[in-house]
C-alpha cells in the first residue's frame, strides 16, 4: 500500500517517479532551476544500491549517463538550458548509439546564462534539433504536479521501448511548485523493463540489426558476448561504415522508429474543446494556464477550448489537423513562454486554414491565465 | 608466462578496416595491450575498453571486447558511468595527447582525482594525426605543424606531471621502444586498485616527423630514443641535462580510497533505511 501522500516539489516528483520507474543510475552538474533533482537522487539512489555520481560537467554527465545504460541500467540526467546546450554532443551519441536515457531540462530563461531563477518554454526547440545531424526527438511537456511524476515513468518507458533519449522538458514554475500529490505504489506502475538482447548459441549480436523491425534489440556490456558501438555512422554491427546504403538505411530507419510509431508516443489533452468555437494551444505550465483562461472565457460567454500537448516531440500533426479538419473552430491561438517556437509547427499543420494569432511571453515571469484572456479578447 | 600469443584472438576477425599508417606506434602498444590482458589472464568478456577521437580512438574497434568509440576527449567520462555502473569489471581507456590533454583534460584529471579503478593509457604522438597534424598540448616547442608553420612557440604539458597532480594513483610512463616494460606497466595499472595513468611515447612520423626532418618512421624512433631518459638515469642528471628530455618510469604507485568503493560502502551503510 502506498503511503506517500505529501507535498512535492515538480523536480522532487520526476526525482521519486525515476527511482519508482527502476531508474538505477544518475549522472548530473548542478545548474539552477533543476538542483533538487540531483539532491533527491543522490539521496535516495544509494538507498537502493542505484548509482549516483556529480560529474565535473554537464558534457560528462551526459557521457556517464550513456556509459552506464550500455551496462544494462536504466540512467538518467537533468539540467536547464545551459546545460542542455553542453549535452548536445552526447545527445547526439546517444540518438547515433540508439541509447535508452531519459534528460529532465528545467527550462529557464535564454540564451546563455539568461535568468537562472525564472521560467520560460524557450527551449523546445532546442529539444528537437539541439545536437546537430538528422535525429529523432522525443520530448514530453508535463503541464502539472501529477504529470511531472506520471510523465517521467513514461519517459523511461518510452526510452526503453524505442531506445532513443527522451526529454523531460519542464519549466522554473513546474519545477518548484509544491504540491499535494498521493504517490502510487510503485508496483502498481506500467513500467517496461530492460530487456537485454540474450544471444542463441553461437548467434552474434548485433546492436543496429535492421532485421527486427524499427527498434533493434537493445544489448549491454559484460553479458557473454562483444559488440562495438561508434559515433561514427555503422553497420548493423555497430562498426563503422563508409557504404552508402547502409548509411542511408540505418539513418531512415532511426528516424523512422520515432516517426511510425508516433501515435504511440503522442499524448495530448484536449479540454473543453466539445463545444468550443475557438482553440487555445499550449503546453507545460501555460497549458495550465490556458486551463484556467478557458474556463473565464467561457464565464464571458466565450466558448474556448485548449489543445493542450504533453508529448510536444514528435508534433501531434495529425491529432491537431483532425481538429482543424473538423471545420468546428474559428481559430487558433497559440500561447508559449517564449518569442515564437512552436507556433510555427501549429501554422505549419494548420496549412492557412484556420486564422493563427499569438500570446508570445519572455520576460521571466510566467503566462498567467488573465495573460491569456486579456489576449484572447484583444485579438478574437 | 611471455610466450605464445595468438593475437587473433583478441583481434576482431569481422572488421579489419585498419586506419593506421604503416610504421605507426598504436600497433606495438596494442601488442603490449594484448600481452598484459593475456598474462593476467582476464577474460575478454569482463573488460570494456573505451576510445576517443583520433588514430588511438580507432583501437576500440579493431579488438574483441566490450567496446565503445566516443566522443572527442570524452571517453573518460563515459568509461566512469560504465565503470560506477559494473563496479567489478575491468574499464580501460586509450586516448591521446589531443584527446586526453587538450579536449578532454577536465575528465583525465577529475578520473585521476577521484581515483575511479580506470585504467588510461595516454598514447602521446605529440600531434593531431588523424586530423593532418596540428600542434596539440604535447608538440615540442619549435616543432612545425600544420597550425605552428613557423615553429611552435605554444608551451607544453607533462602528462605524467599532470596525472601526478591530479590524484591518480599508479602513474607510468614508457616508450613504443620498449615493449616488454610498457607491457608490464600496463601489466601493473590493470592490477592496481584506482586511477592508473600509463603514457606511452609514441611515433607519428607522417603528420610529425615529416614536418621536423624526421620523415620515416626509424628516424622519429631515433628522435624518441635520443630525448627520453629512464628515472634511473635521471635521477643522476643535472636540470640542464634534463632539459627537453623525458623520462620514462614509474613514478607513483601509492593507495588511496577508489571512488566506486567508497560509493557501494556507503549503500551498503544506508541498506534498510
Amino acid at each position: 500500500m502506498s503511503n506517500r501522500k505529501g507535498v512535492y516539489t515538480g523536480n522532487e516528483l520526476i526525482a521519486l517517479a525515476a527511482i519508482d520507474a527502476g531508474c538505477r543510475f544518475y549522472a548530473g552538474y548542478p545548474i539552477t532551476p533543476s538542483s533538487e533533482i540531483m539532491e533527491v537522487m543522490s539521496k535516495e539512489l544509494p538507498k537502493v544500491g542505484g548509482a549516483f555520481i556529480q560529474m565535473e560537467d554537464e558534457i560528462a554527465s551526459m557521457a556517464a549517463a550513456i556509459g552506464a545504460a550500455w551496462t544494462g541500467v536504466k540512467a538518467m540526467t537533468a539540467s536547464s538550458g545551459p546545460g542542455i546546450s553542453l549535452k548536445a554532443e552526447h545527445i547526439g551519441y546517444a540518438c547515433i548509439t540508439e541509447t535508452p536515457v531519459v534528460i529532465v531540462n528545467i527550462m529557464r530563461g535564454g540564451p546563455s546564462t539568461g535568468f537562472p531563477t525564472a521560467p520560460s518554454q524557450s527551449d523546445v526547440m532546442q529539444a528537437r534539433w539541439g545536437t546537430h545531424g538528422d535525429h529523432p526527438t522525443i520530448a514530453i511537456v508535463p503541464g502539472n504536479a501529477q504529470e511531472m511524476y506520471y510523465e517521467t515513468v513514461r519517459a523511461f518507458n518510452l526510452a526503453e521501448k524505442f531506445r532513443t533519449p527522451v526529454f523531460i522538458l519542464g519549466d522554473e514554475i513546474l519545477g518548484h511548485m509544491n504540491t499535494m500529490v498521493e504517490l502510487p505504489d510503485p508496483s502498481e506502475l506500467d513500467v517496461v523493463e530492460r530487456e537485454i538482447f540474450q544471444p542463441k548459441d553461437g548467434e552474434k549480436y548485433k546492436p543496429f540489426d535492421m532485421s527486427k523491425g524499427d527498434v533493434p534489440p537493445m544489448g549491454a556490456f559484460f553479458r557473454g558476448y562483444r559488440f562495438h558501438l561508434t559515433g561514427l555512422n555503422h553497420n548493423e554491427y555497430g562498426y563503422p561504415t563508409i557504404e552508402k546504403d547502409m548509411i542511408r538505411q540505418q539513418q531512415e530507419r532511426m528516424m523512422k522508429k520515432v516517426e511510425n510509431h508516433a501515435d504511440e508516443i503522442v499524448k495530448n489533452e484536449l479540454f473543453n474543446m466539445e463545444d468550443a468555437e475557438y482553440v487555445i494551444f499550449a503546453y507545460g505550465s501555460t497549458g495550465a494556464a490556458a486551463k484556467l483562461a478557458s474556463k473565464v472565457l467561457r464565464e464571458k460567454g466565450k466558448k474556448v477550448g485548449v489543445f493542450r500537448p504533453i508529448t510536444i516531440w514528435p508534433f501531434p500533426d495529425k491529432q491537431l489537423d483532425e481538429v482543424i479538419a473538423s471545420g468546428k473552430y474559428k481559430g487558433i491561438m497559440v500561447a508559449e513562454a517564449n518569442l515564437g517556437q512552436i507556433i510555427y509547427e501549429v501554422e505549419r499543420v494548420n496549412k492557412g486554414r484556420l486564422p493563427i494569432k499569438d500570446l508570445l511571453k519572455l520576460d521571466g515571469t510566467p503566462v498567467s491565465p488573465t495573460d491569456i484572456v486579456n489576449r484572447f479578447e484583444e485579438v478574437f | 608466462m611471455a610466450g605464445y600469443i595468438n593475437f587473433e584472438y583478441y583481434l576482431r576477425q569481422d572488421y579489419r578496416n585498419l586506419q593506421w599508417c604503416p610504421g605507426c606506434g598504436d600497433g606495438a602498444i596494442l601488442q603490449a595491450f594484448f600481452r598484459a590482458v593475456h598474462e593476467l589472464n582476464i577474460s575478454k568478456d569482463d573488460m570494456a575498453v573505451v576510445s576517443g577521437i583520433g588514430c588511438s580512438g580507432r583501437i576500440s574497434g579493431y579488438i574483441d571486447f566490450n567496446t565503445m568509440h566516443t566522443t572527442h576527449g570524452r571517453p573518460v567520462a563515459f568509461a566512469t558511468g560504465i565503470k560506477l555502473a559494473a563496479p567489478d569489471k575491468y574499464v580501460v581507456v586509450f586516448g591521446g595527447d589531443g584527446d586526453q590533454t587538450a579536449i578532454g583534460g577536465n575528465h583525465f584529471i577529475h578520473a585521476c582525482r577521484r581515483n575511479i579503478d580506470l585504467t588510461i593509457i595516454v598514447i602521446n604522438n605529440n600531434v593531431y594525426g588523424m586530423t593532418g597534424g596540428q600542434y596539440s598540448p604535447t608538440t615540442p616547442t619549435g616543432f612545425k605543424t600544420q597550425t605552428t608553420p613557423y615553429g611552435n612557440y605554444d608551451s607544453q604539458f607533462d602528462i605524467v606531471n599532470l596525472a601526478i597532480g591530479a590524484g591518480a594513483t599508479y602513474v607510468a610512463r614508457e616508450s613504443v621502444l620498449k615493449p616488454v616494460i610498457l607491457t608490464k606497466y600496463i601489466k601493473k595499472a590493470l592490477q592496481h586498485k584506482g586511477c592508473s595513468v600509463v603514457e606511452v611515447v609514441s611515433n607519428c612520423h607522417i603528420n610529425l616527423g615529416r614536418r621536423n626532418k624526421m620523415k620515416s618512421p626509424h628516424a622519429v624512433l631515433d628522435w624518441i630514443k635520443e630525448h627520453t631518459v629512464p628515472l634511473s638515469r635521471a635521477k643522476k642528471m643535472s636540470e640542464e641535462e634534463l632539459a627537453g628530455k623525458v623520462v620514462t618510469g614509474e613514478f607513483v604507485e601509492i593507495e588511496k580510497p577508489e571512488f566506486t568503493d567508497s560509493y557501494y560502502k556507503l549503500c551498503e551503510s544506508l541498506k534498510g533505511e
